[in-house]
């Protein structure tokens, strides 16, 4: 199952020392759900504050994104720009 | 292999046409914020604070209401008193109370310039006679610029509400300090315990601003019937309607924005300042209001971006492998939370592939301006002290700075300090280009060193919306919602070219108002050629696949059998051998017989925008003298993905280095005791001009990528990022003095050749 891991503090509020986590999803969407699910309130805080890199490659905002099976899935903060 | 590798070569991607903005641009008839005149417009102008930090006690508006020819004044009695709500317009999520609050004071003023009133009147010196009329009066309060001074327990306290996020409790009482970030990994005592070699230093910088060369400007006019219409120059339409909406309660369907070419905006302009006064004057006035800020105001009140402090301690084998990095950031976000020090850290290690880690951030407001984007937010100012102390590694231990670069450089499948998997990146190829350019070995002459720095930026993707349209003649018009900064409608232009088959000089492209396309995210962060561009593809793809189905059934053969290539549907039935390709002016020509006009619109949030690097040298000369610093050498190479148009994409490098530059030798915000800043005109604040400047020598390596149909990355923000640090240690190679407060102005160096003398 897809490993979620926040490599910064930003979710410390809803996780405590907990940054790691194996979440049961195939779809973005799932893995914030069942986040939140563990930890209430982290859903809306990924979804304002987070991208999400999977495999390497960032994503923000994107539901529907498939998660493999071995996927390796970063919450990292929304990133703008100049 | 990725799709663009497997592509043909390319007949207009990878070219240099002339853009198609250029002609107006250079004659002088292109329509800017101010340019646009309006029946019965009258002019809008704004009272500023006088102080850096003060109560508002009292506003008496009655002296200037009763002078002939004012038709308005606006203050924040007449706007909504919005609640704390993190709303995304822009890029990223903005506090809409504060956004207001930053656009017009409502109890109190938090930096010189801020925004008090505003005035509509028949003429601009009646709105400036009116403005000098508006009695306010302040209970000036303490202020705090430094931002080491802002975090101390006793300094001037911004915002009663403010408690700093990110701690382990909360705290007791309310402080400057907004919020504290972490970024962590392996076991740092163990790391520096591994080390032969540590060292450790601390470096500022200044407050900058992005120095675009047009000030903000609007006309802005509100019906009776409440239908609104805004001209400005801005990075994003959608972003200025959302932002005006939320601000003064409008429907945005009731906003429509029109968007006007843009000097400059760096960033800058990704925020609202003018254009919801002007809708609020234009509401109260039953005219049109033009406003446009002076150099003045544009210094003074709009988004520069952090000074900051930045401590770094670094440990390393006497083989030059760093073993740990620990590094403290600490940026003014200005008036209001939200500095780019959440980047800064992000990126302040991400060239290097280090075990153990710690980068602490610290977001402080202060009592000046609110920051805005700036290039690579963030990224700059934490490169300067990390590229600076790399350096100094490479000279303590004798080792090439670019070979320490490459033992400790990341490549594809490394973890970044951030966190993810790097994948398809080229930073161990700028560093290998650079390594191998003449620059790099030719001598250097007396009083002049040699720097070298490189550069990480993310970029991004996001939501965007274009739409192609096939003319009866063949031709084709191509539409989307980003302003264009950069040569946007050229790359437009060029992929919807390359995609249909045309010449490019065929392709029109339009940047089109908030009512005639879909919602597009603003321009910014390095998105639009990535973003934007492969909706263009993909709508010229669409038009395509309906081509060949119109000429299948002119034909009268399955669609399966007809192919695209060179602009022309293509018959491979074998019961029409000999037919000739039908050119895409024949089937545009026979629209109505086929199913009516060619078009084709596409909205996409683009995933996967892939990350760029840069590596830079830098030759200074140094006049003993004066002290003044002369860049007579500079070579940047950058991983681009694939250069649209590669013109643009050495315009982008060669103008974000000239920008780093700038700050890195002679733009800083000076203030004086009460707050208020000294130097707010170009000659005083000086940015590099093109005299100051040797040609930029730029080095594109195309590593693509496969997310883009042709390969394109971001490429506008990269490039400011080395330079700081790159003119910096250019410096400390010339004087042998490391120099780690920026600006490297003529008064600093000079003192420094002073002691050096004795």
């Amino acid at each position: 199952m897809p490993h979620v891991v926040v490599a910064s503090d930003d979710c410390r509020p809803f996780t405590g020392d907990i940054s790691a986590f194996d979440v049961e999803a195939t779809t973005v969407r799932r893995m914030i759900l069942e986040l939140d699910a563990r930890y209430p309130g982290l859903g809306e805080h990924i979804r304002r504050k987070m991208a999400v890199a999977i495999d390497g490659e960032i994503h923000q905002d994107a539901d529907d994104t498939a998660l493999g099976a071995d996927s390796e899935v970063y919450l990292i903060p929304k990133i703008g720009g100049g | 292999m990725t799709d663009v590798m497997d592509k043909p070569a390319f007949k207009v991607v990878g070219t240099r046409p002339v853009r198609p903005d250029g002609v107006d641009k250079v004659t002088g008839k292109a329509a800017y914020g101010a340019d646009l005149v309006m029946p019965g417009m009258i002019v809008g102008k704004i009272k500023r604070s006088p102080h850096a930090h003060a109560r508002i006690v009292a506003i008496d508006t009655k002296k200037a209401r009763a002078l002939p020819g004012v038709k308005a004044i606006v203050t924040a009695a007449d706007l909504p008193n919005l609640a704390s709500e993190e709303y995304e317009a822009g890029e990223s999520a903005s506090n809409l109370r504060d956004l207001a609050l930053n656009v017009m004071a409502r109890d109190k003023v938090l930096y010189e310039g801020h925004a008090v009133a505003a005035v509509a009147a028949t003429s601009a010196a009646i709105a400036d006679a009116a403005i000098a009329l508006i009695e306010i009066t302040y209970e000036v309060l303490p202020h705090v610029i430094d931002v080491e001074e802002a975090m101390k327990p006793d300094a001037p306290v911004l915002h009663a509400h403010l408690f700093t996020e990110g701690l382990e409790t909360r705290p007791d009482l309310p402080s400057n300090i907004a919020k504290r970030n972490q970024i962590a990994r392996g076991d740092l005592d163990a790391g520096f315990a591994a080390a032969d070699v540590i060292l450790e230093g601390r470096y500022t910088t200044q407050a900058v601003h992005q120095g675009y060369i047009e000030p903000h400007a609007c006309v802005a006019s509100m019906a009776a019937d409440g239908q609104c219409e805004v001209f400005a120059s801005s990075q994003g339409q959608f972003m200025i309607r959302t932002y005006c909406a939320k601000i003064l309660g409008l429907d945005i369907g009731d906003i429509r924005v029109t968007p006007a070419e843009i000097g400059g905006g760096f960033g800058g302009k990704t925020t609202v300042y003018l254009e919801p006064l002007a809708l609020a004057l234009s509401r109260q006035a039953g005219h049109p209001v033009k406003m446009v800020m002076t150099r003045d105001e544009v210094f003074r009140a709009t988004g520069p971006t952090s000074g900051a402090v930045i401590k770094v301690k670094l440990g390393a084998t006497k083989a030059g492998k760093i073993t740990a990095a620990q590094v403290e950031l600490k940026y003014q976000a200005g008036a209001f939370p939200g500095s780019p020090v959440g980047a800064g850290s992000m990126t302040a290690l991400a060239c290097y592939d280090i075990e153990n880690v710690e980068i602490v951030g610290w977001d402080v407001v202060t009592n000046t301006p609110k920051v805005a984007a700036y290039r690579a937010p963030g990224a700059p100012i934490s490169a300067f002290g990390v590229e600076s102390a790399i350096d100094e590694l490479a000279i303590k231990l004798g080792i090439d700075p670019i070979v320490l670069r490459e033992i400790n450089g990341v490549k594809s499948g490394v973890k970044a300090v951030y966190g993810p998997t790097y994948r398809d990146i080229g930073y161990l190829e700028t560093l290998a280009a650079i390594k191998a350019h003449p620059h790099y070995s030719a001598p250097l002459g007396p009083n002049q060193g040699r720097g070298v720095a490189v550069g990480f930026w993310f970029n991004v993707g996001g939501e965007s919306t274009a739409a192609v349209h096939i003319n009866e003649d063949g031709g084709a018009v191509v539409v989307t919602g980003n302003p264009d900064i950069g040569g946007s409608r050229a790359s437009m232009a060029m992929m919807a070219a390359e995609t249909l088959g045309l010449p490019v000089e065929k392709v029109r492209p339009i940047v089109a108002d908030t009512a005639s396309i879909g919602f597009s995210m603003l321009t910014g962060g390095s998105r639009t050629t990535f973003a934007t561009g492969m909706a263009v593809v993909q709508a010229a793809e669409k038009l395509v696949e309906d081509m060949k189905r119109r000429a299948a059934k002119l034909w009268d053969v399955p669609v399966e059998s007809v192919t695209w290539a060179n602009g022309a549907a293509v018959c491979n039935d074998d019961s029409k051998a000999g037919l000739r390709p039908m050119p895409l002016a024949a089937i545009a020509a026979q629209t109505a017989r086929t199913g009516g006009p060619l078009s084709a619109e596409v909205t996409l949030n683009a995933q996967g925008a892939g990350p760029g690097f840069g590596a830079h040298i830098c030759d200074v000369e140094i006049d003993p003298e004066t002290g003044h610093v002369s860049v007579i050498r500079y070579t940047a190479a950058q991983d681009v993905g694939k250069a649209i148009h590669p013109a643009y994409v050495e315009g982008q490098i060669q103008g974000g280095v000239a920008q780093g530059i700038g700050w890195a030798l002679n733009e800083e915000y000076i203030f004086d005791r009460a707050g208020r800043m000294e130097n707010s005109g170009f000659l005083d604040y000086r940015v590099p001009v093109a005299s100051d400047l040797p040609m930029i020598d730029t080095i594109m390596i195309e590593v693509p990528n496969p997310r883009h149909p042709f390969g394109a990355k971001g490429v506008g923000e990269v490039p400011i990022v080395p330079p700081l640090a790159a003119v910096a240690n250019a410096v400390r190679n010339a004087l042998g003095v490391r120099m780690c407060d920026l600006p490297l102005s003529p008064p600093k160096v000079r003192a420094v050749i002073d002691a050096k003398a004795g």
